[in-house]
């Protein structure tokens, strides 16, 4: 007997909803904080590595035990608020930083739909948190509202090198937001739909709707490389990898925005970042690489990419010097922009001829 | 549900726009203006606008604040605003009591919540609410569209040439 699976709503069945939903938060948030933990450890041993030496090796077998060590001595020591800062916003920068970057999980699809049978009745529930009918542009607006973080930390702190890095801040995000999110453009073209699960169910068609080369997935990868790009570059830019992080830059300005910070607050500037190379993986998974479609099982092949993005990124991070200032620039306004705009059009007349 | 919830988030609007005009720290105001538009956006996604509210924190909380910001690091203000103003409080009032008087009657008709005019709620569920703005503005609205685009092109470059002093 086939029976079609139902979906869950808030109306029909309260409480199995309300526990099913809160299961898919935890869930969410409790691998990303998981993933966060980890990646600054991977981060160390594999620039290590690339640099001939050990990283971390002392805490624990292999030094797993690391990032819990690293957490606890942030814990523990003395929060130091300036006695010129300005107290209210100097307390919000890093809750206003960390937050846009947890927030984008929301709407990313991080597996296919699972079915459960409860009370006789078969359930359909995707593997997503939420699924806006305006996932993309949710995540464009969160990223942002990511840059208040930093400039409120630069400006609170009352110091002239978390000023300088907030300042910088301030136009790298504008400049580079805005070529990501005009690479991204070009998607919703081809997909028609805003709703990321919806972008994930249109790559998993044949590839350019041939069907003999249906071994190869349609994903937006093998239509849009430019766009891929721009948008990895962009969204790298944007959230302060290595090189484009101006605004740390720590041979020249000791740490940038959050030099005034300490103990846990300073912890969660460090959390943000890797949270935010996270959402920014996951987002180009979904975007580009097809999301949870695959080879192995919905959630794995979604995390494989995940990961292989976050590789990518700490590879990045120890093979290329920082961009100088008026570099960064040159390369977001007069390279990034154009060919994004270009893409666009180029996009347009290919759906308009096929 | 919604009542509530509404009555809250209009609460802090109201609220943190009453602070934007009383703080003496510009980035006090500035903070305060952030939270407004961010509740702005929340009436957007109860009016069944999620786009605009997508695009109302993009455009306003994401990228006009984040130039205000911008210009107040860049000036220093910090502290200088030290009096308060009240020049322009009468004409300040007379405008708001003017746009609660038509948005009222905006409410009245029902054009504005979904429940009468020819954009309900029903239109909304079965179009998508992206797809109504773009036909709006793609094809009811072009030629306003690109006169808009027209005059934001020319005050770009009347920007860029009254910035630079060699073009």
């Amino acid at each position: 007997m086939v029976m079609t699976p139902e979906v869950l709503t808030l109306s029909e069945t309260p409480w199995l909803f309300t526990g099913v939903m809160l299961g898919k938060i935890i869930v969410a948030f409790v691998g990303t904080l998981l993933i966060v933990a980890y990646a600054t450890y991977a981060e160390r041993k594999i620039i290590g590595r690339m640099q001939t030496r050990m990283g971390p090796n002392m805490t624990g077998p292999k030094g797993l035990l690391q990032p819990i060590a690293d957490g606890l001595k942030l814990f523990f020591k003395e929060d130091i608020i300036p006695s010129q800062a300005h107290y209210l916003a100097f307390i919000l920068a890093p809750m206003m930083i960390l937050a846009p970057a947890f927030i984008s999980i929301a709407v990313i699809p991080f597996g296919g739909d699972l079915h459960f049978t409860y009370d006789g009745t078969l359930y359909e529930v995707p593997l997503q948190i939420t699924d806006l009918n305006i996932g993309v542009l949710f995540i464009v607006a969160m990223a942002g509202l990511g840059v208040y973080g930093i400039v409120l930390a630069g400006l609170a702190s009352n110091s002239k090198y978390s000023l300088l890095g907030g300042i910088r801040s301030t136009a790298q995000m504008i400049s580079y937001e805005l070529a990501a999110g005009l690479s991204i453009v070009a998607i919703f073209m081809l997909s028609e739909t805003l709703s990321m699960r919806g972008i994930v169910q249109a790559q998993q068609l044949p590839i350019w709707g041939i069907e003999s080369l249906s071994f190869l997935p349609n994903w937006y990868i093998f239509t849009q490389p430019l766009a891929f790009g721009l948008f990895v570059i962009g969204s790298m830019a944007e959230i302060n990898r290595t090189p484009f992080d101006l605004p740390e830059a720590e041979t020249e300005l000791v740490s940038g925005f959050c030099t005034e910070y300490s103990a846990m607050k300073y912890a969660l500037f460090f959390m943000a970042e890797y949270a935010n190379m996270i959402t920014v993986s996951a987002i180009a998974a979904t975007l580009f690489l097809g999301g949870w479609g695959g080879p192995f099982f919905g959630w794995i092949n979604f995390l494989i990419k995940v990961f292989a993005f976050m590789f990518f990124f700490i590879w990045i991070r120890a093979t290329f010097p920082r961009l100088r200032y008026d570099q960064l620039m040159f390369l977001g306004w007069k390279v990034l922009l154009p060919l994004s705009l270009a893409n666009i059009v180029i996009t347009g007349i290919a759906i308009l001829l096929w | 549900m919604e009542a509530i919830l509404f009555y809250i988030t209009a609460a802090v609007a109201i609220l943190s726009a009453l602070f934007v005009t009383q703080c003496r720290n510009p980035v006090n105001s500035a903070l305060n203006l952030i939270t407004t538009f961010l509740c702005l956006a929340v009436f957007y996604v109860m009016l069944e606008a999620p786009f605009m509210a997508a695009i109302q924190i993009m455009v306003y909380a994401g990228a006009i604040m984040v130039l205000i910001i911008f210009v107040i690091m860049l000036l220093n203000l910090g502290l200088a605003v030290k009096s308060r103003y009240s020049h322009g409080l009468a004409g300040g009032g007379f405008v708001a009591a003017l746009v609660l008087l038509v948005t009222s009657h905006f409410v009245g008709t029902g054009v504005a919540t979904g429940t009468g005019g020819e954009i309900t709620s029903e239109v909304i569920a079965s179009y998508g609410h992206t797809e109504l703005i773009g036909r709006a503005m793609f094809v009811d609205f072009l030629l306003p569209f690109e006169i808009a685009s027209i005059l934001l092109l020319v005050a770009i470059v009347g920007a860029v040439v009254l910035s630079k002093r060699k073009v």
